[in-house]
């Protein structure tokens, strides 16, 4: 697309795809990471996401620090290594407006952030969480992550001699509402699930193979460009059809059709390839992930969505107004309450 | 009336018997944990303040549930004086396990209330034995099986009314207090009070000089414990969100707060103004609070050491990237576990240097339970205003323990949300904001929260080097210019944070500095040095940093103390890199052993520096 045609686009909310754009990138060139800001750029844009109501968050690594490359005009929070899923539970608690994305590493989630992360899906804090998984740790240069393939190479020789942790088995064991995975080098798949994501209310896990060209990129690296295209499986073909846009129905052929109706009205629609798969079916996402780990096999796609859950700020039973723009009188009770408290304890 | 041949051994060589001894002693209560005193110790506690006369209870209790000592201790005190004592009076000896080393330790005329079953170990001829009759009186009480225990309390609460003289309808007014009017609760416990007043009344042969005799030095004053004030202050401090782990002895600032907010702070439909949740641990804990802080709520939690120490890399950085957030930290003895139930003040470095690079923190420190309650709702003011973090050090023996306290009084002041620019003052600045542009010279810049609805209102929050307009940036001039407006904003703090309580004396030579929960035994100490011809002055830190008032006391005493509540002398290290100059003549009285300090201990310790030749 030209800058041009760019410019003279606009979305529902009259922006511009450059309103979505962020700070330019300090990424290595061609790292997975740099194409998932982009997709979150297209994915916003189509949606007509307000950006200043969108808040980013994220923890430590190369994948942490892409939030400033995307979203420039939505307030960001780069916390602590691990720690993101914390800072987005009390601020989405406190502020249930907020349309809440996410940006983690495989280290970030799947060592250090371990805890954290197996909370919020228990919590079920409404928010999108992107895992952007290489397989190793590239802001501290390469060594391997608890996401790391059996036998990978480390930087300095050792071989990773231990399981990989599935980040997509513990979401969904942890309770996790909606749980996809997909490919940094398919923009395509990726936006459809990250648009779905936003639609849904509760988390959404999207954990996304994103090679780090510099430290694990190599041939038989289950996280680089080459095996992610040849070993891809597209579980189904997705399309997910916000409730103002239903042009993009006629791109549905009828018949391989799956409806999974989102909160809001809107519908995602699967095209199953495995005609027996059912996402909704818990055991299924957990037999299909345990399967695939003997194979060295991952598959992309919605993997398991619960739209039944109730969110923490649902079952913290709050106010219609977010707590952040309630006014100072409904915060200070009254003299009048001051003066029975000390009466009682008199 | 039961019929017992309850003969009380012999009291010879006691101290004088004649001479009475009205309200001026301490009663202990030795129980074993688990054995449900907390009711009956407290409506003695209450029925003596009723009576007009200064009390304080104090807690000493294991880090267990069931079956180990504890003790419960009451001081009486004419004068007023609320701190604990090295000795008691009056034993109310219910635990086997600690009864030779109960008596043991009674002062010299004191007595000795013990179950009528029960085979002294130990006799002293100092002492009075009075037995009580207690499985007895229960048996009578007609309570069913499990609530004997409870009831078996109220023995000793009704003996003790006998022979001290406590008005019973204070006991009941004070009973009805603890059950919250449920009456039939009140009438079983009610009705042992009788009984055992009775069967003493009837039984026993007052041979000892102690009584309560009605004053009216508590009017306007009720009982209450820190913690319950500083929820209290919390919630009329407008809090909005608060996480929490639990951990002794700061979860009850939760529990009351959950209570109050969900009393004080519903719509009428019953939807909460407020938001708690209880974390998987502290490091999840204060990632919450600072995200809420972050978002624009005042947000805190409360915790004790171990808690704290797992905060500290977010302390750091909610320093660092200015965001407001409260931690009260109600410390306790040790290290991580270290005495879990018993009290100190062995927090104070790690608080106000919590993190790691350059950063120092805004700590409040409270010194009574009414300045919990103030503090509870200063502190989000501060933490606003300031855009920081505010730490707020309590500890045990103020947070857990009664004291009496005149009302709370209403803020008279709005909720400071200190520098927050709207979407409309953006609109009027055209969009021309920084969020770490020092506009006014104070340190403190402008802010704006996520989800205000201006395409300039988004900035990038981070623990990495920043510039003014928050970009990243690691120019050595960048982050020296960031540093040294954090330190000037600090300094700005120093001028706004609650000042030093200070007493002086005219021609006083030394000058006591102290803080928090020692004050009571402070006080006391310099009555005691007084009456030794030491005169004293007092200063009373209330917050860090450290304040002028500080410097011109340390220069207007020749010699200085500084008495604390941990081995270190932890304070005297702040104050000695406050005042270098003066680092030589500050002196430190500090002791940890689990219990608040006492006027004894630190009387004789000046004293006896302050009789040697070369005085410090
Ligand atoms: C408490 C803490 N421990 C260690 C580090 C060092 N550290 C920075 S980034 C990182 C790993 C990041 O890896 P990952 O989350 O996989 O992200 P990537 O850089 O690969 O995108 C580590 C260990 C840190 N910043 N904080
Ligand atoms: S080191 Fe790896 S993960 Fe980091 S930016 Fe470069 S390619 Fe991406």
């Amino acid at each position: 697309m030209t800058a041009t045609t760019e410019s003279a686009a606009v979305n529902r909310i009259g922006l511009s795809k450059a309103d979505y754009n962020g700070a330019s990138s300090t990424l290595c060139n061609g790292c997975g990471h740099y194409s998932i800001a982009n997709v979150i750029i297209g994915a916003a844009y189509e949606l007509g996401l307000d950006p200043t109501r969108i808040a980013k968050f994220s923890g430590i690594g190369c994948s942490s620090k892409s939030p400033a490359y995307f979203l420039g005009k939505s307030h960001s929070i780069n916390g602590l290594h691990g720690r993101m899923p914390s800072l987005a539970t009390g601020a989405t608690t406190v502020n249930k407006d907020l349309v809440a994305i996410g940006v983690s590493g495989d280290g970030d989630t799947g060592s250090i952030g371990l805890g954290q992360f197996k909370h919020l899906l228990r919590r079920n804090v409404d928010m999108v969480y992107l895992i952007e998984n290489n397989g190793v740790y590239g802001l501290t240069k390469g060594q391997l992550s608890a996401t790391a393939d059996l036998g990978q190479k480390s930087k300095h020789g050792g071989l990773n001699e231990l399981p990989p942790i599935d980040l997509c088995l513990e979401a969904i064991i942890a309770g996790c509402s909606f749980v996809a995975r997909s490919f940094a080098g398919d923009p395509k798949q990726l936006q459809t699930l990250l648009k779905a994501a936003f639609s849904h209310r509760g988390t959404a896990v999207l954990n996304i193979i994103s090679p780090c060209v510099t430290f694990n990129n190599g041939e038989g690296s289950t996280k680089s460009y080459v095996w992610g295209r040849e070993h891809e499986l597209p579980l189904h073909e997705i399309n997910f059809i916000p409730l103002e846009h239903d042009e993009i129905q006629a791109d549905y052929e009828a018949g391989a059709v799956r409806e999974v109706a989102m909160h809001d009205g809107s519908l995602i629609r699967l095209r199953k390839i495995d005609q027996e798969y059912d996402p909704t079916d818990r055991m299924a996402a957990i037999r299909l992930l345990e399967e695939e780990h003997s194979g060295q096999m991952f598959t992309t796609g919605l993997l398991y969505i619960n739209e039944g859950r109730q969110t923490l700020a649902e079952h913290e039973k709050l106010v219609a107004l977010p707590l952040v723009h309630l006014p100072d009188e409904k915060l200070r009770p009254s003299r009048a309450a001051l003066d029975a408290i000390n009466a009682e304890y008199s | 009336m039961i019929a017992t041949d309850a003969k009380q051994p012999p009291a010879t060589n006691a101290a004088d018997r004649r001479t009475p001894c009205v309200n001026d002693f301490s009663i202990t209560i030795a129980t074993v944990n688990g054995a449900g005193s907390q009711t009956a110790n407290n409506t003695l506690l209450r029925a003596i303040h009723k009576m007009g006369v200064p009390v304080s209870g104090k807690n000493i209790f294991p880090s267990n549930i069931q079956g180990l000592p504890t003790w419960f201790t009451i001081r009486v005190s004419t004068a007023g004086y609320l701190a604990r004592r090295e000795q008691n009076e009056v034993l109310v000896a219910l635990n086997r396990a600690s009864l030779q080393e109960d008596i043991r330790n009674l002062a010299s005329g004191g007595i000795c209330l013990y179950p009528l079953d029960e085979q002294l170990p130990l006799r002293r001829d100092d002492v009075t034995f009075y037995p009580m009759p207690v499985n007895e009186l229960v048996k009578q009480s007609g309570a069913d099986l499990k609530l004997r225990p409870y009831v078996a309390n109220m023995v000793y609460v009704g003996a003790l009314a006998w022979l001290l003289e406590i008005e019973l309808p204070e006991v009941e007014a004070a009973l009805s207090h603890q059950f919250n009017g449920k009456q039939k609760a009140i009438t079983l416990n009610y009705a042992t009070v009788q009984a055992a007043y009775d069967w003493a009344a009837a039984n026993l042969v007052k041979n000892d000089p102690f009584c309560i005799e009605r004053m009216d030095r508590t009017t306007g004053t009720f009982l209450v414990d820190g913690n319950s004030a500083a929820a209290l202050g919390a919630v009329f401090g407008g809090v909005q969100f608060a996480a929490w782990y639990p951990i002794t002895p700061s979860t009850s600032i939760v529990d009351h707060l959950s209570d109050y907010l969900h009393r004080l702070r519903r719509d009428p439909d019953g939807k909460a103004t407020y938001s708690i949740v209880q974390a998987e641990d502290e490091l999840a804990v204060i990632g919450m609070v600072v995200g809420a802080g972050w978002a624009g709520a005042r947000s805190m939690t409360a915790t004790s050491g171990p808690g704290l120490s797992l905060m500290a890399e977010f302390a750091g950085y909610a320093y660092f990237a200015e965001i407001p957030a409260v931690i009260w930290d109600v410390q306790r003895m040790g290290p991580s576990t270290g005495l879990p139930t018993r009290t100190a003040q062995d927090d104070i470095l790690a608080a106000y240097t919590l993190g790691h690079g350059d950063g120092r923190h805004i700590c409040l420190i409270p010194g009574t339970v009414n300045e919990c309650f103030e503090f509870g709702s200063m502190a989000l003011d501060l933490a606003e205003r300031l855009q920081t973090l505010v730490i707020v050090l309590s500890d045990l023996d103020l947070g857990l323990n009664l004291w009496p306290t005149k009302p709370f009084s209403y803020p008279d002041r709005p909720l400071d949300r200190g520098k927050v620019l709207s979407a409309e003052e953006l609109t009027r600045l055209q969009g021309d904001w920084k969020r770490y542009a020092d506009l006014d010279g104070d340190g403190i810049c402008y802010r704006t929260l996520p989800g205000t609805n201006h395409p300039a209102a988004a900035y990038f929050t981070r623990g990495t080097g920043h510039n003014e307009a928050a970009g990243y940036s690691e120019r050595p001039e960048d982050w020296a210019a960031n540093l040294s407006r954090l330190a000037r904003k600090h300094d700005y703090a120093r001028t706004i944070v609650p000042a030093p309580v200070i007493d002086p004396v005219n021609a006083a030579e030394v000058g006591l500095i102290s803080y928090g929960s020692n004050d009571p035994a402070i006080q006391e100490a310099r009555d005691l040095l007084h009456a030794s011809g030491i005169a004293s002055s007092y200063l009373r830190l209330r917050a860090l940093p450290l304040e002028s008032s500080l410097t011109e006391f340390i220069s207007s005493h020749k010699r200085l103390y500084v008495v604390e509540n941990n081995l270190d002398g932890q304070m005297r290290a702040l104050i000695q890199l406050h005042a270098p100059a003066d680092a030589d003549r500050l002196v430190s009285i500090a002791k940890c052993d689990g219990l608040p300090l006492t006027a004894d201990w630190i009387a004789a310790s000046i004293a006896a520096l302050e009789a040697k030749e070369e005085k410090p």
